[in-house]
C-alpha cells in the first residue's frame, strides 16, 4: 500500500477528505407515516460509522402497530395515487429525481458515512444512478400499455433492503413500484437507515402526496412484521438467500406477489486471449467495489491455466495500489466493512479458507485502529469443493480457481445454487456469445463487470431470486 | 404618461445563434384581432441551406449522446418552458387570440407534452427494439437508430403545442432538425427558440425559419442532405403535398404525409410520430468457441 | 529525483534487439506484435478517468508540482521560430520563475535541427538539455538518407536528445521491419545522445496499435517512447499514455531494460499534469516518477504548473501578469 513518510522518494497522497459540513444529522430519528415523521414504539437503537465506530444517531423502531399504520396509510394513498393520471405522476418522480441530482453531494457524503463505502464510490456510482432510476422509471408512469406487462398496480408494496447500497437499493424499489401506481412501506437496513431517512425529507419538498411513500426503520422483527401483514399486496425483498426463502414461505398460500433479489457467488472467467490490463481492472472491480458488499460480485475468478500465473502476478501488483482508508477521504479505493457482525463473519470465512488448505495473500496494509476493516484478500489453490469457493462471504475476499476448456470454465461457474451473475474476459466475439447463452446466471458481463444502468434489467437465476429489477423488464413485478 | 416599453425583434433560429434572413426581408405578423404584432424575419431558401448544414454538423454530437441525457435535456426545455408561463400565456393569447386561462392551459398541454417525450428517451429502444430468435447459431438484434436530419413543416394553427408535438418526437430518438414554423402565428415559435437556446439544447439540434412553408418546403423537399420531412404544415394542401412529397423522392427521404386537416393535438400521440424517423439496424454474430 | 538535474548518460544500455528470433524477419515481428495482449477501448478509458478523479492537494500536489515543472521539455517548433525566440526559451527554462530561485528548472528546451547550436549556447552548463526533432519532423515523409542527415546534424550541433519520428505510412501497412530497422538506424546514428521516439497516436487510432507500435519501438533501441509531434490532433490522451506506461511496465519485466515515456501536445493545465503523474505513479510505478523517465512535451503548461506553484505559496490565485510570456 502507498505510504512513506518521505514525499520525494514515493508520490504520497496528502490526506483530501470531503468534507462532513454539509451534512446535518439530527440526535433521533422517527418513523416516516403519511408524509410526516411521528415516533416508533419499539426499541430505539443506534446506527454506527463503521470507520470509526461514533455513533450517529438514534433511529425508531417500528413495532407491529407503526408497521400497521403505515400500511394503513399506504393503502389510503393507493386509491388516489393509482387513479392519478400516469402523466402527473410521472410528474413527481420527475421532481424527486430532480432533487436528489441538487442534494446530490449531501446524499453521496451522508451514504459514505453510515455505510462506510468511499466517497468517491458513492459520489460517483451510487448517487447518480439513484437519481437516473427515478428519471427512467418516472417516464414509464404513462407509457405502461408498451409495456406489455398489464397496467393495474398491485396496490400496497412492502419493500425491504439491504445496508451495501443503502440509497441505491431504496431507488431500485420505490422507482417502479410507484411509477405503476404502487405505493410503498419500505425498511432500509439497521445499520444504513440515514440516507432513506433523507429521502422521506426529500419526498416532502417534491410534495409527494402523504401516505405513497413510508418508511419504516427496524431490524428483523419490523421487517417480519411488513412481509407478514395482510394487507401488503406485494413483497419486494433484497438480502440474503436464507431470509428470501423464509418470506417466499412465509406469502406461500397468499395472493402475494413476490420479488427476491438475493446472493450470489460469481464466476468471473478469464480466458488466456483477455485483454489482460483491462481484465486485470475487471476483477479488481468485481470483488473489491464497495469491499465485496455486493450480490453480483465476481467473487471466484476462473483464470484458465495456461495465463494464471501472468494473471496472478498482475492482480497481485495491481492489488498493492489499492487504499484502504477512511472513507470520506477522496483519494479512498477500499472503505470499512459495514458492521462488527459483517467483519466477523468474513474473518471465519476466511479462517476457513485457511483451514481448507488454500493460500491467502494480502498486499501490506496499515488498517486504521478504530472501525471495522479488512484488507483486500485472495485465496489460491481453491477447488470447487471448498466452502470459500461456494459460499457467499460478502467481503473484499477473492477465490481462485483454474480450468482448461471453455466448457469446463462453464460447468464450473454453473455449479453453484445460485445464479446471479457472471463475467467474460475474451477477446473473441463469438466465445462471448456462446459463454453467455450457456451460462445459468442473470447477468452476464462481458470485458466489463459491475455496471449498473436504470435501463439495464437486474436479477438471478436460481437461488439468486426470482424477478428483474431495471428496464422494461422491472415493471412486471409491479403489474398486473 | 405611459412608458414606452421596448419591443422584441423576431429573428430565425439557426445553428444555436439568432439571425436575421439573409436575404434581409421581413413580413407582417399580426395579432389573432388583425393588429399588428411584429416584423418577423421571413425565411429564405438560403436560410434554409444554412439551416440544414447546422442540423447536420450538430447530428454526430446529438445523436452520440446517451438517450438518457437527451431525456434530461428535452426534460430541461420543460422546466424553462413552464417558468416562462406568463411570456407563454402572452404569446398564446396574442396569437391565437385565447383567454389568459385557456392559454394557461394551451401552455400546460405543451409542456405536458414534451415532459412524455422526454420519458421515451431511454425507453424507445426497448419497446421498439429486440433480438431476433433466428434459425441457426448467431445472435441477431435490432435496434433503432435515428435517420439523420428531418425537415418539419410545422403545423399551421396550433402554434404551440402542435409545434412541441412535431418537434420533440424527431430529437428525442437523435435526429436534428430545420423547422418551418406557422406562417400566420410566428410569435410562440420565436419564444420556444429562445427557451431552447437556453435549456442546454446543443446549437443546430433544433433551427427555426419563421416563414412560409410554401416557399421553404420545396427547397427543404428537394435537399440531397435531408433525410426525412415531415409534411403536417401542409395539411390541407394535397396538391402541394404531393408536390413536396415527389420532390422528396430525388433522395427518397422517409415521408410523413400530411393529414387532410390539422389533428386533435390533445391526444395522446402515436408511436409513428417516432419511429417514421428511424432506421432499423439488424446485427448477427456467431455464438460458438 | 528533483531539480532540474538529468543524468546525461543512461546507466543501461539500450541497443536494438536484433538477435532475437521476433526482430528476424517481418512475419515474427507481425507475429509477435499481434500476439501482445489486447486492449479493450472501453476498460482502459475507464481506468483513465478512475485515475484522473484522485484528489491530490496540500504537500503532495506541491510535491506533483515541482516535479512536473522538472520533468517539461519546453518546446518551440513553429516555421517562425529564430534565435532570439529560443534564446529566450532557454532562458525560461533555466529560471521558470524570475521572482523565485527555488523553482526548478526544467528537463531540457526542445527545438528544431538547425536551432541546437543556439540553444546549446544558450543553456551553458545549466544541466538543461537540449532535444531537437529529426527525421523530417514531423511528417516523417522523406528518403532514409535525408532523415539520418538530419539526425546527425542536430547531434553534430551538440543535441543531448532526438525526438524522431516513426514512419506511419509503413506501420499502419503492416511493415514492421521496415519501421524496426528505421528506427535502429537512427538510434546508431544518436551515437552518445539519447533517441526518443514519436509514435504519433493520433495517426495510429486505435490503442492496439500504440500497444504494438511502442513495443516496436523498444525493441529498436529507443530510449523512450512518445506519443506525439503535436502537430495532429488528438495529440498526448491519458488514455494513450496509460497503456505506453503499461508497455514499458512489461518491457522492463521482460527484458531488465527500462524505458521513458514522454506525452506531447494537449496538456496545457497543471490539473492535467498531475493526472499524468498519478498515472505514472500507479502503472508503471514510482521508478519513473523522474525526469530520467518521463517528460511532458508542452510549452503553455510551464506558466500554469508556475501560476498553481504560486497560489500553494501565496494562497492567492495567479494570473497571466505574473509568469513571463517567454
Amino acid at each position: 500500500m502507498t505510504t512513506s513518510a518521505d514525499p520525494r522518494v514515493t508520490f504520497d497522497y496528502a490526506p483530501a477528505p470531503e468534507s462532513r459540513s454539509i451534512v446535518d444529522i439530527k440526535a433521533s430519528y422517527g418513523l416516516f407515516i403519511n408524509g410526516e415523521f411521528v415516533d416508533g414504539h419499539g426499541k430505539a437503537f443506534k446506527t454506527v460509522n463503521p470507520a470509526s465506530e461514533e455513533v450517529l444517531a438514534e433511529i425508531a423502531e417500528a413495532d407491529d402497530n407503526d408497521v400497521d399504520l403505515a400500511v394503513r396509510a399506504a393503502r389510503r394513498a393507493h386509491r388516489s395515487w393509482s387513479q392519478m393520471p400516469g402523466a402527473e405522476r410521472a410528474k413527481y418522480l420527475f421532481r424527486i429525481a430532480r432533487i436528489i441530482a441538487e442534494r446530490s453531494r449531501e446524499l453521496a457524503v451522508l451514504e459514505s458515512i453510515d455505510n462506510g463505502k468511499p466517497i468517491r464510490e458513492s459520489r460517483d456510482v451510487d448517487i447518480p444512478i439513484v437519481s437516473a432510476h427515478f428519471f427512467y422509471y418516472a417516464g414509464w408512469a404513462d407509457k405502461l400499455r408498451y409495456a406489455g406487462f398489464g397496467e393495474q398496480s398491485l396496490g400496497v408494496a412492502a419493500q425491504v433492503i439491504p445496508w451495501n447500497f443503502p440509497l441505491l437499493m431504496l431507488a431500485w424499489k420505490i422507482a417502479p413500484a410507484l411509477a405503476c401506481g404502487n405505493t410503498v412501506v419500505l425498511k432500509p437496513a439497521e445499520t444504513t437507515p440515514l440516507t432513506a431517512l433523507l429521502f422521506a425529507e426529500i419526498c416532502q419538498q417534491a410534495d409527494l402526496p402523504p401516505g405513497v411513500v413510508n418508511i419504516v426503520t427496524g431490524a428483523g422483527g419490523t421487517g417480519q412484521a411488513l412481509v407478514g401483514h395482510p394487507d401488503v399486496d406485494k413483497v419486494a425483498f433484497t438480502g440474503s438467500t436464507e431470509v428470501g426463502k423464509a418470506i417466499a414461505r412465509t406469502v406461500a398460500g397468499t395472493d402475494k406477489r413476490v420479488t427476491l433479489e438475493l446472493g450470489g457467488k460469481a464466476a468471473n472467467i478469464v480466458f488466456d486471449d483477455a485483454p489482460l490490463d483491462q481484465a486485470i481492472e475487471g476483477i479488481v472491480d468485481g470483488i473489491f467495489f464497495n469491499q465485496g458488499h455486493v450480490c453480483c460480485a465476481g467473487s471466484r475468478l476462473l483464470v484458465q491455466e495456461s495465463v494464471a500465473d501472468e494473471v496472478l502476478h498482475r492482480l497481485k501488483r495491481r492489488m498493492a495500489t489499492l487504499r484502504v482508508g477512511d472513507p470520506l477521504d477522496k483519494n479512498t479505493d477500499i472503505g470499512a466493512i459495514n458492521s462488527a457482525e459483517q467483519l466477523a463473519r468474513i474473518r471465519e470465512l476466511s479462517d476457513v479458507g485457511d483451514a481448507e488448505g488454500a493460500e491467502r495473500w494480502s498486499p501490506p496494509c496499515e488498517l486504521p485502529s478504530h472501525g471495522y476493516w479488512f484488507p483486500p484478500t485472495l485465496f489460491t489453490g481453491v477447488n470447487q469443493a471448498h466452502r470459500i469457493a461456494r459460499e457467499e462471504i460478502f467481503g473484499p475476499v477473492l477465490s481462485v480457481l483454474t480450468f482448461r476448456t471453455p466448457a469446463e470454465a462453464v460447468a464450473k461457474a454453473n455449479n453453484s445454487p445460485y445464479g446471479l451473475s457472471a463475467g467474460i474476459w475474451t477477446d473473441k466475439g463469438s466465445r462471448i456469445l456462446k459463454m453467455a447463452n450457456q451460462l445459468r446466471a442473470g447477468v452476464v458481463w462481458a470485458n466489463t463487470f459491475n455496471k449498473f444502468d436504470p435501463a439495464s434489467p437486474f436479477g438471478g437465476y436460481k437461488e439468486s431470486g426470482y424477478g428483474r429489477e431495471g428496464g422494461k423488464h422491472g415493471l412486471e413485478g409491479y403489474l398486473r | 404618461m405611459t412608458r414606452a416599453d421596448v419591443r422584441k425583434t423576431y429573428k430565425l433560429y439557426i445553428g444555436g445563434a439568432f439571425p436575421r434572413s439573409e436575404s434581409g426581408h421581413t413580413y407582417v405578423a399580426n395579432d389573432a384581432k388583425g393588429r399588428f404584432l411584429a416584423n418577423a424575419a421571413l425565411a429564405s431558401r438560403k436560410d434554409a441551406r444554412d439551416a440544414v448544414v447546422a442540423a447536420r454538423s450538430a447530428f454526430a454530437g446529438w445523436s452520440g449522446r446517451t438517450a438518457y441525457n437527451r431525456g434530461q435535456v428535452i426534460y430541461r426545455i420543460a422546466e424553462v418552458m413552464e417558468d416562462r408561463r406568463p411570456q407563454f400565456v402572452d404569446a398564446l393569447s396574442s396569437t391565437e387570440g385565447l383567454t389568459a386561462r385557456q392559454a394557461s392551459s394551451a401552455l400546460d398541454a405543451a409542456v405536458d407534452r414534451l415532459v412524455w417525450y422526454a420519458g421515451w428517451a431511454d425507453k424507445l429502444t426497448q419497446v421498439v427494439g429486440n433480438a431476433n430468435p433466428v434459425s441457426g447459431p448467431y445472435f441477431n438484434l435490432s435496434t433503432p437508430e435515428p435517420t439523420g436530419v428531418v425537415a418539419v413543416l410545422a403545423p399551421q394553427t396550433s402554434s404551440l403545442l402542435g409545434l412541441v408535438s412535431v418537434v420533440a418526437p424527431v430529437i428525442v430518438s437523435g435526429n436534428t432538425c430545420v423547422v418551418v414554423s406557422s406562417y400566420a402565428r410566428p410569435l410562440p415559435a420565436v419564444t420556444f427558440s429562445e427557451v431552447l437556446a437556453t435549456s442546454d439544447v446543443p446549437g443546430g439540434v433544433v433551427n427555426i425559419l419563421t416563414g412560409s412553408a410554401e416557399t421553404i418546403g420545396p427547397w427543404l423537399a428537394s435537399h440531397m442532405d435531408v433525410n426525412a420531412i415531415d409534411l403536417g404544415g401542409v395539411a390541407g394542401s394535397p396538391d402541394l403535398a404531393t408536390e413536396l412529397e415527389v420532390a422528396a423522392a430525388d433522395n427518397l427521404k422517409r415521408v410523413r404525409r400530411a393529414p387532410l386537416a390539422e389533428p386533435d393535438w390533445s391526444l395522446e400521440p402515436e408511436l409513428t410520430a417516432m419511429t417514421d424517423f428511424l432506421e432499423i439496424k439488424t446485427v448477427w454474430h456467431p455464438i460458438g468457441v | 529525483m528533483l531539480g532540474g538535474m538529468v543524468t546525461s548518460e543512461s546507466e543501461v544500455e539500450t541497443t536494438p534487439f536484433r538477435d532475437l528470433d521476433v526482430t528476424r524477419t517481418d512475419s515474427s515481428l507481425h507475429r509477435f506484435l499481434h500476439g501482445l495482449p489486447g486492449v479493450d477501448q472501453v476498460g482502459a478509458e475507464q481506468r483513465a478517468a478512475a485515475l484522473s478523479s484522485r484528489s491530490i492537494k496540500t504537500s503532495a500536489k506541491a510535491y506533483a508540482l515541482d516535479l512536473a515543472i522538472s520533468m517539461v521539455d519546453l518546446t518551440t517548433l513553429e516555421g517562425q521560430d529564430t534565435d532570439g525566440k529560443v534564446r529566450t526559451l532557454a532562458a525560461k527554462a533555466v529560471r521558470p520563475d524570475p521572482s523565485d530561485p527555488t523553482c526548478p528548472s526544467t528537463a531540457a528546451v526542445c527545438v528544431y535541427g538547425d536551432l541546437v547550436a543556439t540553444a546549446k549556447q544558450a543553456l551553458g552548463d545549466s544541466g538543461v538539455h537540449v532535444a531537437a526533432v529529426a527525421t523530417a519532423f514531423p511528417s516523417g515523409r522523406a528518403a532514409m538518407d535525408v532523415k539520418l542527415a538530419d539526425t546527425r546534424d542536430a547531434v553534430e550541433a551538440g543535441a543531448d536528445e532526438i525526438d524522431m519520428v516513426i514512419d506511419r505510412g509503413a506501420f499502419l501497412s503492416g511493415r514492421y521491419l521496415e519501421v524496426f530497422e528505421e528506427i535502429a538506424q537512427v538510434r546508431e546514428a544518436c551515437g552518445g545522445a539519447h533517441l526518443k521516439v514519436i509514435l504519433e497516436t493520433g495517426e495510429l487510432q486505435t490503442y492496439d496499435n500504440v500497444r504494438r507500435a511502442s513495443w516496436l519501438a523498444m525493441l529498436a533501441g529507443g530510449h523512450f517512447i512518445k506519443t506525439s509531434t503535436g502537430k495532429v490532433q488528438p495529440a498526448a490522451t491519458l488514455p494513450v499514455t496509460l497503456v505506453m506506461l503499461e508497455a514499458v511496465r512489461d518491457f522492463r519485466e521482460a527484458t531488465g531494460t527500462m524505458i521513458g515515456v514522454k506525452p506531447a501536445g494537449g496538456i496545457r493545465t497543471a490539473k492535467d499534469a498531475i493526472k499524468y503523474l498519478v498515472t505514472v505513479n500507479e502503472v508503471a510505478g514510482p521508478d519513473w516518477l523522474d525526469p530520467d523517465w518521463f517528460r511532458f512535451g508542452a510549452s503553455t503548461l510551464l506558466n500554469d504548473l508556475l501560476m498553481q506553484r504560486m497560489k500553494l505559496k501565496t494562497g492567492r490565485y495567479s494570473g497571466p501578469d505574473y509568469v513571463t510570456v517567454d
